[in-house]
């Protein structure tokens, strides 16, 4: 039909368009951060960038059967893992969360978190259509979710097990178990947060919690991340200060300006056009995830397609949250944008897995995306 | 099944198919797809409320992160003496201090800042001390007039170093040092109490002096200028990056004294190693030329913060050097009063020819009232008398006057008198009456409260610069008023109403004192064809028993300091035409050393005057066999007194090391 290799024709064109210029705009603030230098940053983050997006790519081509397959021995490899940390920081003391593997470090929490998708969707649709609203559809996936979130929680990274949580639960509202169950979890959690806030909750994370609710209160101490964050998104007006004019983040001010708070660093100098552009940009790619999965054909693909964009939601939603004082901080990046490998990474697979259903759809004779 | 649902009724399930479910889930993604757009609108709300309705404040925020205004302390005015030559002024220095609130491991700072500066363990006590006190957002000086390469070392480590601000500014600079310390008294840091009053930021600006006793507190209004401001884009750690303006300060206005520089240190450095002060002033326009108090602090380190060391050596001197003794001293004039009673008998009738036997001692009441010299002067009259200093003469005399006359003119010459002097403490001393004893005591006045009072003992008490102005009274015949600040276009002062004859007689009899044989031959002007006129006094601070008296009055030398008599001296020049006048107390003084005695040093002092070289010359020749000039006795004192208290000798040069660079020449222009 065309003179476009159909393998080449078929991939995602418009997708990776969308990704690689989030990327590249996050390498562009990365080079800003750096007062205007290629390094240390934003060189490292374009070649992880092609790098990951290159696997992206290749997981695109593989059959979406196999990660099926896969999904149960990969939990459980992971659940090993989060086990054996557990187990190393018990001997080194206090907490630890990845595992030295010599030549890398491995954070097995940070797989956790497509992989609880792959897990709980591969349970969903193994599970006969009739069973869906018995208990026997509830009490697996929960228990499923529960361990790593267990696992993960006493490291203690708050972030990722809430992101796990959140994830695995998705799959279960997307499977279609009855509605009030998620209703009247939610109140229950809802009453429940008083007393996990007194008792199950470190000192120190505490202590984030109630600097969230009143940063002012200790603006030089641990209310410093958000009071500054704020005034480097709040200074920037709505067309920013410029490129290479912040100075927030020239001038050290706010911290982690290149990691977990560079969505600050970028505002600084865009301002809220920046910022709503930005928005914009990770909302069309959410709507091209729940697209695919809404024209996916068979329930696993459905339902790990909706739960991966939806753990990419979640990335972008608790940071730019906590970013914006909405939410305690917790050590949760902005996909494409931070600055780190190990994220970038995670929101790959996720893109790699649901391209390769996206792939399948289409070669169904689905063409509409 | 039925045994599930049974249990769990609840989950009953409806009917299940695959249609359905997918139906749910398509539901569902779209729900899933709404809250995401929901929270994504509600981000860029929120990003919209923070970034647009309070950017303002937010902005605000930012700018004072990144830009750090600091004042830029004012020059202080300079004090210059009445021919403008400097006795404070202001020099450019390189600083490092402490701001405590932004310290963090003092420890280690205080360690490297100790390596860096090469400071004395002495020095890193005083800091530590410091530090303890402070209010914590008072600066406490670590140390300053350091070298340009000291100053360099510690601002490139400044990231290291939290809470440390190295500063270059101006210090304040005494070039006659430890001779001008009471005069001027000193600068420092503001007290906590005084911000906390004021909440002048000012006063805690790293640099910024007060004035904190003599004329540097009376003037500090007139002296302090108005500050300027820098404004520095600073990083998170305090890091410099640029400066973006600043505003020059604006000098504080310069005082000008009646003192003349030379002659005040020229008086401190000749009161040698004696606890005393001289006083000169001008006979014409009541200018105080000089008020040298000796010992004294120097006050180049008391504005640098002193030591425990140096403050504890000070405070335990029984040559008293923390007192001002021309305005806090009070002593019994002894025989420097006997030319102001002679006036007024003379005012009150008595004929300068008339004649009193001394035999050496004589009967007042119930006592025995002696002359100073045991077998008696003989036939007295006036000049005699005066010249002599024959008590004798003064006790018969009084009892025929009585003691309201001697005191009225005692208060006309100044003595007991307020004088409205810059300095916030001063003892104006007593002259008795009888209504003042009955006053004080319930007692009635008695005859020998008066022949004691006549020669200058009992409870008549007066500080030197009264007495300065009672020798430039009775030289000039005017009410001389002790000025010290200068002004030319000052009136000249009213007649004191007492006879010119009657002066003259005075001026006759204390020229004899000096020059004919009397009892101040000492005070003799080194210059031709200028007579000093002048009086001796000797005021004892303890009483001579009868027993003593009989087996021969004890030498001073043989007493304790403590007891021994005080040395005074009276006197002006040139005696024919007044043109200087100086009162000198030299405490405890005993007589005992010529050169070092009242009548010498006064007359030294006043030639300075009319022939400075030849002054300077006499005292380059005796200063070392003093042990130098005041500061480096001083600085030696110092030593000594570290090695007795067993505290590690101060490094060689500290305190005043390293040379500094141009002075502040801006000051010229500002005058």
């Amino acid at each position: 039909m065309s003179i476009v290799p159909s393998p080449i024709a078929n991939l995602p064109w418009r997708l990776m368009m969308l990704v690689t210029a989030i990327a590249l705009f996050g390498i562009t603030v990365l080079y800003s951060a750096a007062s205007g230098s290629m390094t240390p940053w934003a060189l490292n983050q374009l070649v992880r960038f092609i790098v990951f997006a290159g696997m992206a790519l290749v997981l695109s081509r593989i059959p979406v059967s196999l990660f099926a397959t896969y999904a149960w021995p990969a939990y459980g490899a992971i659940v090993i893992a989060l086990i054996l940390v557990e187990l190393i920081g018990g001997v080194a003391g206090g907490s630890q969360r990845w595992i030295n593997l010599g030549f890398m470090q491995l954070q097995p929490s940070e797989f956790m978190k497509p992989v609880i998708v792959l897990a709980v969707a591969r349970f969903y649709a193994r599970l006969p259509v009739g069973e869906v609203r018995r208990w026997n559809a509830i009490w697996p996936a929960l228990l499923m979710i529960g361990l790593p979130w267990a696992l993960v929680i006493v490291q203690p990274d708050l972030g990722t097990a809430t992101m796990i949580a959140a994830g695995g639960i998705t799959v279960m509202f997307l499977a279609g178990l009855p509605l009030r169950l998620f209703i009247g979890a939610g109140l229950a959690v809802a009453a429940f947060i008083p007393f996990a806030f007194m008792f199950l909750l470190h000192e120190y994370q505490q202590k984030r919690v109630l600097i969230f609710l009143d940063p002012e209160s200790d603006p030089l101490g641990a209310g410093y991340h958000i009071s500054q964050s704020k005034i480097a998104i709040g200074s920037g007006g709505l067309f920013g200060k410029g490129f290479l004019n912040g100075t927030q983040s020239h001038l050290d001010y706010l911290p982690e300006g290149h990691t977990d708070f560079v969505f600050a660093t970028m505002a600084e100098e865009w301002g809220l056009v920046g910022g709503a552009l930005m928005i914009f940009a990770f909302l069309l790619l959410f709507r091209w995830g729940l697209r695919v999965s809404t024209r996916a054909k068979d329930r696993f693909s459905r339902l790990t397609a909706a739960g991966l964009t939806t753990t990419i939601f979640f990335y972008v939603a608790i940071n730019l949250m906590m970013v914006m004082g909405l939410a305690p901080v917790v050590g949760i990046p902005l996909p494409f944008m931070s600055y780190g490998g190990s994220s970038m990474l995670t929101v790959m697979l996720c893109l790699g897995i649901i391209m390769s259903i996206a792939r399948e759809a289409k070669s169904r004779g689905n063409r509409l995306l | 099944m039925a045994h599930d649902g049974m249990k769990f009724p609840k989950l009953t399930p409806k009917h299940v198919t695959e249609a359905s479910l997918t139906q749910t889930f398509s539901r569902r993604a779209f729900a899933l797809g709404a809250i995401q757009g929901g929270v994504g609108a509600l981000l860029v709300g929120r990003m919209a409320w923070i970034s647009i309705a309070d950017n303002e404040k937010y902005a605000l925020l930012s700018e004072s992160n990144r830009v750090n205004l600091t004042l830029v302390p004012p020059r202080r005015g300079w004090i210059l003496d009445r021919h403008g030559k400097p006795l404070a002024k202001n020099r450019t220095d390189f600083r490092v201090d402490i701001i405590p609130d932004r310290l963090r491991n003092k420890d280690a700072v205080i360690g490297s800042l100790a390596n860096l500066l090469s400071l004395s363990p002495d020095d890193v006590e005083r800091i530590r001390e410091d530090l303890e006190n402070s209010a914590g957002f008072q600066p406490v000086q670590v140390a300053d007039k350091l070298s340009y390469e000291q100053f360099a070392a510690v601002s490139v480590r400044l990231p290291d170093l939290p809470g440390v601000a190295p500063a270059q500014g101006f210090s304040r600079d005494y070039p006659a040092g430890p001779t001008v310390g009471h005069l001027l008294g000193y600068v420092g840091i503001a007290s906590a109490e005084q911000y906390k009053e004021r909440k002048d930021p000012l006063l805690i600006t790293p640099g910024f002096k007060v004035g904190k006793d003599g004329l540097e507190k009376s003037f500090e209004q007139n002296l302090t200028g108005k500050p300027g401001a820098k404004r520095v884009e600073v990083t998170a750690r305090g890091k410099v990056v640029r400066e973006l303006t600043t505003r020059p300060d604006t000098p504080g206005n310069s005082v000008r004294l009646t003192i003349d520089a030379g002659l005040q240190e020229y008086a401190g450095r000749r009161l040698a190693t004696q606890s005393g002060s001289v006083v000169v002033m001008d006979c014409q326009s009541g200018d105080l030329l000089a008020m040298a108090s000796m010992p004294s602090f120097d006050p180049n380190s008391f504005s640098d913060g002193i030591s425990h060391a140096e403050w504890n050596m000070l405070s335990e001197d029984d040559h008293v050097p923390l007192r001002n003794k021309t305005l806090q001293g009070l002593y019994p004039p002894g025989s420097t009063v006997k030319p102001m009673a002679a006036l007024s008998f003379l005012e009150a009738g008595l004929g300068p020819e008339e004649i009193v036997h001394c035999g050496g001692a004589i009967s007042v009441g119930n006592g025995r009232f002696h002359c100073w010299k045991r077998g008696g002067h003989g036939a007295v009259n006036m000049r005699r008398g005066i010249a002599q200093s024959c008590d004798i003469y003064f006790y018969v005399m009084a009892q025929r006057f009585g003691m309201q006359v001697i005191a009225d003119m005692a208060r006309r010459l100044g003595l007991g008198q307020k004088f409205p002097l810059p300095y916030p403490s001063q003892n104006y001393g007593t002259v008795p009456d009888p209504a003042w004893k009955l006053k004080k005591y319930g007692k009635e006045w008695q005859i020998y409260d008066t022949v004691n009072a006549t020669i200058g003992q009992g409870y008549m008490l007066v500080n030197p610069t009264q007495m300065a102005v009672m020798a430039a009274r009775l030289a000039s015949g005017r009410q001389l008023m002790p000025q010290l600040v200068l002004d030319p276009r000052r009136p000249a002062p009213a007649p004191l109403g007492v006879k010119q004859e009657h002066l003259d007689i005075i001026h006759e009899a204390m020229s004899a004192v000096v020059n004919g044989g009397g009892t101040g031959g000492a005070a003799r002007i080194a210059v031709p064809d200028i007579l000093m006129a002048g009086k001796t006094g000797t005021a004892q601070v303890r009483r001579i028993t009868m027993a003593e008296r009989r087996a021969g009055v004890r030498r001073d030398a043989s007493l304790p300091f403590k007891l021994r008599d005080h040395a005074l001296f009276i006197g002006y020049a040139p005696f024919d035409k007044p043109r200087y006048a100086v009162g000198t107390i030299i405490e405890h003084g005993g007589h005992m050393n010529r050169n070092e005695d009242a009548p010498m040093i006064s007359g030294d002092v006043l030639t300075y005057l009319f022939d400075p070289a030849k002054a300077l010359e006499k005292l380059d020749t005796l200063e070392k066999q003093w042990g130098g000039p005041p500061n480096q006795r001083l600085a030696e004192q110092m030593q000594t007194y570290r090695i007795e208290k067993g505290l590690d000798p101060a490094p060689p040069g500290s305190g005043n090391a390293a040379a500094v660079p141009a002075e502040d020449t801006g000051q010229e222009a500002a005058d």
